[in-house]
């Protein structure tokens, strides 16, 4: 028999499932966009499969893109779920780190994932040192996992303060609970994140099980459906940190899906940018209500540690960084009492949407602005679920609330719109660059999902980005994503040691240890690899700080020891902060340990246009266009006819089903090899 | 030409990026939790010429958006009677007669120069962990002059002509328990500042200097037209409000802060005549940190006010000079966060009386600062010093926020774990605290209660709180949150501290316990208009106790937690009505 030979990307959104077939044998690839099923999203995945694929034997692997995690947090839809944690501590979780939802205003509110009731003690405590002051009660952890049971919770977390250091009572206790109480959910806190600082560690473990529930049910609904349709091959659950992992693993740390969908995309455009010589890129995801960025330095995306679903809704684990700002098509723009131009942060998201989409709204909107200024087709909008939209409505709009307050004509009034929009994403491109020490000038922006290309252009001469990158298919970026995406396990382990006390040698040990414990996980996933990288991290601080940087480590064969620490941190820190501070004490605070199994990359020539023709067979009308203050009769263009090495001057439209592109005045378009569009400055 | 008002709003954006990456800066590298944890410090961007407030970063301490303005001009007038300001200067101080708050705020002041002239200033302000003075930390109960709170550093240049002044350094560093902390919070102020005055440059090159001119001027106007916009909305007349602090932790008796707010038209006047006159305690305010706190009130309640000098243009402050909210050298200052807090309260309950729609209750009203401290086995100096948190007022669209931060601050409270593996303490209890919310038909968000067990031979406690006998008042006929209440253990017993909140070096022992227990905050509205299941579900959730739903709202429930109608209705209606 032959190997089975597709290899298949399925992104879920919140309008359509987008699958990416490669067939490895044949060298080809096929998209296909069918509308996401609300309720139980496993059926329109095997829907969309099954529109491309005829067996479902012939598929190897399945790697899957998934927002149920993300959005059962945002909706708050997880299991009820207890909490079992140290006498004296069952409000860690609602207390959080004492802080509010905005600096000004004093109206927010909270209401925690586990209600107080389910929220249960037992007397047990382990000092910071990781001596056991109280060792663990099971009779009554046993007791109170009963209470819980008898509840209506569905899963449990264990935590207990200081676990970080030693986590045997907190592990006595899980035992206890699965002795009376036989339950797959039950996560004990330390087991997700072995890391210092309570209630980050409690709110992942506590998410974490929350999501247990409903996460590995779609999964088992997914399993079971792709195998009653023949198939038999592994499917991989893409990971915030942008690497994938084996279903059976996201069933347990369904947590590590928190920015599954948007870490695909970024992964996608990493390698999309790679293969077109761009290792420096900014990615843009535009969306109704935010703008997503994400910097990509080197070819490798940058991570961070932590980030919030919501206000209290922590997860700590290593995600791809994504710095959300309030403009999106959606936002709404308005004049202040004193007369000042305000784009955002009300939105009317996509439903209403704009008010060129006649569904409401009446405030204008980023996207009437650029209507209104003749950057969409009116005849063609994309997403496909409108057939026209209102031009007359978007320009009374922007007439009544914008122009006429601050004496501007319709034209001029969307166009301040835009620029004021434009400022603000540039603000979010500065934020992740300039202000971690990168030069604009040496990356490119590129945007995904549908909105963004219109802003690429504009963005260049904001910031001075070097360039835009448009990707031949922004619509499908996510789905591409899951299939090049590599297979990646983090660890962090709380040490806590003055690096001048610091067995060295036994650290370097134990990372391997770990490593190695990693990678045999990896491999039990049965996935050929073109290669295993061990990536070793320090979160290291002078004596008295409580900001650690993270310090990159090559262990030696020969082992660790504490001068390759000190100057690994001294380099590192001179980087960060500039000047090093003499005679003060360093201090190993956590180890981090990435496995990545790389998975053979795709060839991006299969995206390269094969039959395309010259622009002028492309074009397909003249529309008038308003840019710099003044209307322009720019040339509107089929894109995906476009062929290689096609040159358009600006202003000029590009259309496609997925997107548009606006190539503003100044600026040159260039179709490359691989079919993407490359937009710059003219020289 | 007037600057156009699309580049105006753009620049407007450019110019409080740089001064958030300016407090990002100096979060990310400082050394004390007060600064990298609590965010207890600030960065902006001020006129050349006043001092004023033009631009101020959104992730600092909010006190300091009013507060910088007076530093900088602090630094302005010194420097004309020294020969003037050079490019390239750096000047530090921390009296807080001249710019605000208290001595552990450090200030350096920058001038910018463009073409040989001082274009703005940039300044950086952080809370040091120890400067001195009687007590650890600073927050000196007992402190009758200044000179016990720490030590005075009046503006002087700790760069001149760019030449690093290392005698200066090494005065800050003598005067402290923690020389290593003072240096690394320095340096990442000075980062702040050479950061600040790079963008800030990139910035002038980009637009020129005639442009980021005009545009300054003119976010100022605009600041006072939206800031005249909404005293409009609210209707004319003279409201009044008054509370008062407990003691001034020299003499246990009740100090009264009053204020009596006119409207009249697009103009407010804000009158605290009838306040205390100054006090021998610590809880006494300059003129300018009354200023700033009015602000911060008034910035909570019209959210959308930008941090610019303009928004206090239609006020007009009407303070007297013998008041504990205008006094000059030496008498102590060092409590100033429990005065400023109870401004914001006295604002919050004016302005309920006559827009009731944009109210909030009074929050918990007290930073509770605690610091333990003494010496390790080893010999080495202990000070474990951090601020508490409390219930956040209810307001006409929902309960408050349990255990939330103080609205001066945008702090964050340390992780418990951290405090244990820095410090010989181990916490026993961490936990909100049942009845602590105002009742009302809003519910104040609940405090909390701490208990920290010694895990060394000995230490000394100092407690720096207020709301031990004032409790947080609720607004729109809601009742107030439960009290601030400390308590330590020694070998006979259970103590409460004399000065209710306050304490200077007692001593404990090991095992021996401290207890904690933070107000909640005020309620909105009758407590008898709440709805009967939101009470029975703030009973479910161990909020209310079943006896306080009972005596506070009027609510009788069954044995099986569900809500008794008739007992309920007939308790109701047979009250006052609250």
């Amino acid at each position: 028999m032959k190997k089975p030979a597709l290899v298949i990307g399925v992104d879920v959104g919140g309008t359509f499932t987008d699958v990416f077939v490669l067939d490895e044998a044949a060298g080809t690839t096929t998209t296909s966009k069918v509308p996401s099923t609300h309720g139980d999203q496993s059926k329109g995945f095997i829907e969309g499969i099954a529109s491309r694929v005829e067996r479902f034997s012939n598929i190897s692997t399945v790697v899957h893109g998934t927002t149920v995690g993300t959005n059962a947090l945002l909706e708050r839809k997880g299991a009820r779920t207890g909490i079992i944690t140290t006498q004296g501590f069952r409000d860690v979780l609602e207390m959080r780190r004492r802080d509010r939802p905005t600096t000004w205003g004093l109206k927010g509110a909270f209401t925690p994932v586990v209600e107080r009731p389910d929220r249960v003690e037992v007397n047990e405590r382990v000092l910071s040192d990781g001596s056991v002051l109280v060792a663990v009660d099971e009779e009554e952890a046993r007791a109170r996992a009963l209470d819980l049971a008898s509840a209506g919770c569905e899963s449990v977390c264990v935590f207990f303060i200081n676990g970080y250091a030693n986590a045997d009572n907190e592990q006595r206790a899980v035992e206890a609970v699965r002795s009376v109480w036989p339950n797959p959910y039950v996560t004990a806190a330390t087991e997700i994140l072995p890391e210092i600082r309570e209630f980050e560690r409690l709110s992942t473990a506590t998410l974490n099980a929350y999501l247990q529930p409903v996460v590995s049910s779609y999964f088992d609904r997914l399993e079971t459906g792709l195998a009653g349709n023949g198939f038999e091959g592994d499917i991989l659950i893409v990971q915030s940190n942008g690497g994938v992992m084996a279903v059976d693993t996201a069933k347990r740390f369904p947590v590590r899906t928190a920015l599954s969908g948007p870490a695909a995309g970024v992964i996608a455009a990493t390698e999309i940018a790679g293969a077109a010589g761009f290792d420096n890129i900014i990615t843009c995801d535009m969306g109704g209500t935010s703008f997503d960025v994400s910097l990509v330095a080197g070819g490798k995306a940058a991570l961070s540690a932590q980030t919030s679903i919501d206000f209290g809704m922590v997860v700590r684990t290593p995600m791809i960084e994504i710095t959300t700002i309030g403009a999106g098509g959606g936002s709404i723009a308005s004049v202040d009492q004193s007369g000042l131009l305000q784009v955002g942060p009300q939105s009317a998201g996509s439903d209403p949407g704009p008010v060129c989409y006649g569904l409401g709204n009446t405030a204008p909107t980023v996207t009437d602005a650029n209507l209104v200024l003749g950057r969409i087709n009116a005849a063609r909008p994309i997403g496909g679920k409108l057939d026209q939209l209102d031009v007359g409505a978007a320009r009374a709009a922007i007439d009544a609330d914008i122009g006429n307050k601050l004496d501007l004509s319709v034209e001029d009034a969307a166009e301040a719109i835009l620029r004021l929009a434009n400022a603000k994403m540039a603000g979010a491109i500065r934020l992740v660059s300039i202000e971690r020490g990168h030069d604009p000038a040496k990356f490119a922006a590129m945007p995904f999902g549908g909105g963004g290309a219109l802003h690429a252009g504009a963005l260049i001469n904001e910031v001075g980005l070097g360039s835009a990158l448009i990707p031949r298919y922004p619509g499908i970026t996510s789905a591409l994503g899951c299939v090049v995406a590599d297979m990646r396990h983090d660890k962090v382990q709380t040490v806590n040691q003055l690096l001048d006390q610091l067995d060295a040698a036994d650290l370097g040990v134990k990372m391997n240890a770990d490593a190695d414990a990693m990678e045999a996980v990896l491999k039990s996933a049965d996935i050929a690899f073109a290669g295993i990288d061990h990536l070793y991290e320090l979160d290291m601080l002078y004596l008295g700080q409580t900001h650690t940087v993270a310090v990159p480590l090559e262990i030696a064969t020969s082992g660790l020891d504490r001068e390759a620490i000190r100057d690994a941190f001294e380099s590192t820190y001179t980087i960060a902060y500039g000047r090093l501070l003499e005679g003060i004490p360093m201090r190993v605070m956590n180890y981090r340990i990435a496995v990545v199994g790389r998975r053979p990359g795709l060839d991006m020539n299969l995206f390269a246009p094969a039959d395309g023709k010259p622009a002028d067979e492309c074009r397909t009308e003249t529309r008038s266009v308003y840019a710099n203050g003044q209307n322009w009769a720019a040339p509107v263009y089929e894109r995906l006819d476009l062929e290689i090495g096609t040159m358009l001057k600006g202003p000029a439209l590009l259309e496609q089903s997925d997107t548009t592109i606006f190539v503003d005045p100044g600026l040159t378009a260039t179709v490359d090899g691989f079919g993407n569009l490359i937009i710059r400055a003219e020289d | 030409m007037a600057i156009d008002s699309i580049t105006l709003a753009i620049l407007k954006g450019r110019l409080e990026q740089i001064a958030d990456e300016m407090d990002a800066t100096l979060f990310r590298s400082a050394f004390n939790p007060i600064i990298a944890e609590a965010h207890d410090a600030s960065h902006g961007i001020y006129d050349a010429k006043t001092g004023d407030t033009l631009v101020q970063g959104k992730s600092g301490l909010p006190i300091f958006v009013g507060v910088m303005a007076f530093a900088v001009k602090a630094v302005i007038d010194k420097a004309a009677t020294q020969g003037g300001l050079n490019e390239g200067d750096v000047w530090i101080f921390n009296d807080p007669y001249d710019g605000g708050t208290h001595l552990s705020d450090f200030r350096l002041v920058k001038p910018i120069f463009r073409d040989g002239k001082v274009f703005c200033f940039l300044a950086s302000v952080g809370h040091w962990h120890d400067v001195g003075g009687n007590v650890p930390g600073n927050y000196n109960p007992a402190a009758t002059e200044c000179f016990q709170e720490g030590m005075l550093i009046p503006p002087v240049k700790l760069f001149d002509h760019g030449v690093y002044r290392t005698d200066i350094v090494d005065i800050l560093s003598a005067n402290t328990r923690l020389p290593l902390s003072l240096y690394g919070d320095l340096n990442g102020q000075i980062n702040a500042l050479d950061l600040g005055e790079k963008r800030m440059t990139a910035l002038l090159d980009e637009y020129g200097d005639a442009t980021i001119a005009e545009c300054l001027v003119d976010l100022k106007a605009r600041a006072a037209e939206l800031m005249r916009a909404r005293i409009r909305e609210l209707p004319n007349g003279i409201v009044s409000a008054e509370d008062f602090l407990d003691n001034d932790g020299i003499k246990d008796e009740p100090l009264k802060i009053a204020m009596d707010l006119t409207i009249e038209d697009d103009h407010m006047i804000m009158d605290f005549s009838r306040s205390s006159p100054a006090c021998a305690g610590p809880v006494n305010i300059s003129r300018s940190t009354t200023i700033a706190a009015c602000y911060v009130a008034l910035k909570h309640i019209f959210g959308e006010v930008p941090a610019n000098a303009g928004v206090l243009e239609p006020v007009e402050f009407r303070i007297d000079p013998d008041s504990l909210l205008s006094v000059t050298a030496p008498k102590p200052v060092g409590g100033y966060t429990e005065t400023i807090l109870r401004l914001i309260d006295i604002v919050f309950q004016a302005v309920a009386k006559i827009a009731p729609e944009p109210a909030v209750a009074c929050a918990y009203g007290t930073i509770n600062a605690l610091s333990l401290a003494g010496h390790r086995q080893n010999g080495q100096r202990w000070v474990m010093f951090s601020f508490f948190g409390g219930g956040h007022g209810a307001h006409g669209g929902g309960d408050g926020l349990n255990h939330g931060n103080a609205p001066i601050s945008t702090a964050t409270i340390p992780p418990l774990e951290i405090l244990e593996a820095a410090y010989p303490v181990r916490f026993a209890k961490w936990a909100l605290r049942q009845d602590s919310g105002g009742p009302g038909e809003f519910r104040g968000g609940l405090g909390a209660v701490y208990e920290i067990a010694l895990r060394e031979e000995h230490a000394d406690v100092f407690l720096f709180g207020e709301r031990g006998k004032y409790p947080p008042p609720g607004v729109v006929g809601g009742q107030p949150g439960a009290t601030n209440r400390f308590a330590y253990e020694q070998a006979d017993g259970e103590h409460t501290p004399p000065m209710v909140s306050k304490m200077v070096g007692i001593h404990i022992e090991r095992d021996q316990t401290l207890r904690l227990e933070t107000p909640g905050g005020g309620g909105y509205g009758k407590a008898f208009a709440r709805d009967p299941q939101k009470v029975a579900n703030d009973v479910r959730l161990g909020y209310v106790s079943a006896v306080k739903a009972e005596t506070d709202f009027g609510v009788v429930l069954k044995a099986d937690g569900s809500v008794n109608s008739m007992e309920t209705d007939k308790r109701r209606s047979g009250e006052d009505g609250r």
